[in-house]
């Protein structure tokens, strides 16, 4: 049994489809790159797996014992977390958020999960310091702590390099693929670094408006979706 | 000092202290979450919704709070249903919802009671307003509210901060979001009569903002929005009772006085 399974789902804005027919799933310890054009539907799938948007048609299971709250999502920044006034602890922290349960505050071995992670990330030295202080990079590792306190079997990354320094963008790769080897943990990853893409995923997801293609990567390579995609692109 | 013991020797006065310090800490504490959540003119909706509602209130005989609580509420719920993608946006609604209720309220006022005094009061609020019925209702509601925030507070922080993350680990953010508005629509009501429908909104957004100057956290930023809140009440309720002039512009005008001070605070931080 997958982790998840996507059984030929729609998705649609207001009576206009956004994107269709997409058949897929994912395996523990897959890393699958989603790739594609400006609205080719990428975001508002990885919102559909999370159950953030209702598909217009089809199915999204979850297998494996793996529960709709253990997904951990890094999602694209938003505006208004650019003057937000709070500091990296409390940012990871609320990672915990689905350790809650009925408890009202956060308990002993959250807090825990909260050092261990930020130590993991290099940003214990910054658990004090304010979230809107940082740097494009360190933001982006707070944010993937945060992911990391809410699952520790598979991340859903939503442009995690977009707008960072090529440098930390590799940074950023290094760290995710530490976690997909060392903790063994399962990644599906949006992204338009397509030769990043191509460098770390094990699968491929490629959509335009509609499923052009899924499999390993390799296939992906030799398929004509890629040749007519990436134009010869050097890999 | 003398002047606040002189103070406490009319009753009303006591009841303004009581229910104005215990609003100004709840608007505080919402403030913060609206604010960061970009609603910050949800507070200016509902009060104009709360006028209209007190208009009708008042000729019909019945308690104000009782008719007012439940409309704001139900304002509140509206504004909240009205996101992104729907095709009034959020701030349009806002404005519709602000002067067609004024329209109404007004307009009730003319027809029953005839424009006198009353609407100014309405308007710019009065330390008059408050009955002693109105002190119990304002004090068990606004301890609730303190309550509950509290209560929920770490994942009223998950939902400002991140929604989208919120509800992918499974939390139910639209109750959060009703929460948060339920208790605005509570604490809007209850300071409105003493404040006025014009000024209730600068409760919410002032202290709020003030303390964004200089906060690095989530949790001093609404501790110190709190205290500066209580602060600029009844430094403002003081003035106005000494040189007589309305309390609610009194309590606003130390509000601004106060965020002067700290945004040239933050420039100069930020300079050095």
């Amino acid at each position: 049994m997958s982790l998840i399974r996507c059984d030929d789902v729609s998705f649609s804005y207001t009576g206009k489809t956004v994107v269709s027919k997409v058949s897929f799933e994912v395996n523990q310890g897959d890393y699958l790159c989603i790739i594609g054009e400006n609205g080719a539907g990428k975001s508002t799938l990885i919102k559909g797996i999370l159950h953030l948007k209702k598909s217009s048609s089809g199915k999204i299971e979850y297998g494996d014992g793996l529960l709709a709250n253990e997904i951990g999502y890094l999602p694209q920044q938003t505006i208004s977390q650019k003057d937000f006034p709070a500091n990296v602890k409390e940012v990871v922290m609320s990672g915990c958020l689905n350790k809650l349960k009925n408890h009202l505050f956060y308990t002993k071995e959250c807090k825990e999960k909260v050092q261990e992670n930020m130590e993991l990330l290099g940003i214990a030295d910054l658990s004090k310091k304010s979230y809107r202080e940082l740097s494009g990079g360190q933001q982006q590792r707070v944010l993937l702590a945060r992911a990391l306190c809410a699952s520790s079997k598979i991340l859903l990354l939503d442009e995690p390099v977009t707008g960072l320094d090529p440098i930390i963008g590799v940074h950023m790769y290094e760290l995710i693929r530490m976690f997909h080897d060392k903790k063994n943990m399962t990644i599906v990853m949006v992204t338009h670094d397509i030769p990043g893409a191509l460098n770390e995923a094990s699968h491929i997801l490629h959509l335009n408006g509609e499923q052009k293609f899924f499999g390993l990567k390799e296939d992906y390579l030799k398929s004509e979706v890629s040749t007519n995609f990436l134009g010869g692109l050097a890999i | 000092m003398n002047i606040i013991i002189e103070m406490m020797s009319y009753p009303f006065l006591v009841r303004a202290f009581v229910v104005g310090i215990i609003v100004s800490i709840c608007a505080s504490l919402l403030g913060t979450s609206l604010v960061l959540k970009r609603y910050s003119m949800i507070g200016d909706g509902l009060s104009h919704v709360g006028f209209a509602a007190l208009a009708i209130a008042y000729p019909l005989g019945i308690a104000p709070l009782y008719v007012s609580i439940p409309i704001c509420i139900f304002a509140a719920f509206i504004l909240l249903q009205i996101k992104e993608s729907s095709k009034i946006k959020g701030d349009a609604a806002t404005a519709l919802m602000c002067s067609g209720a004024l329209a109404i309220g007004v307009m009730t006022i003319s027809l029953t009671t005839g424009m006198n005094t009353d609407v100014c009061n309405y308007m710019f609020g009065s330390i008059l307003a408050m009955s002693v019925n109105d002190m119990y209702i304002s004090l068990g509601l606004g301890i609730s509210v303190l309550i509950l925030y509290v209560l929920f507070y770490e994942r009223i922080f998950a939902v400002t901060f991140d929604e989208n993350f919120a509800l992918a680990t499974g939390t139910n953010a639209d109750f959060y979001n009703m929460i948060i508005a339920t208790l605005t629509a509570i604490t809007v009501v209850l300071g409105m009569r003493m404040m006025g429908t014009l000024l209730i909104s600068s409760l919410i957004v002032f202290p709020s903002l003030t303390s964004m100057r200089v906060c690095k956290r989530f949790k001093t930023t609404v501790i110190l929005s709190a205290i500066l809140s209580i602060m600029c009440f009844i430094i403002g309720l003081v003035f106005s009772y000494k040189y007589s002039v309305p309390t609610g512009a009194c309590i606003v005008i130390m509000n601004i006085i106060v965020f002067i001070i700290f945004y040239t605070v933050e420039k100069l931080r930020e300079s050095r």
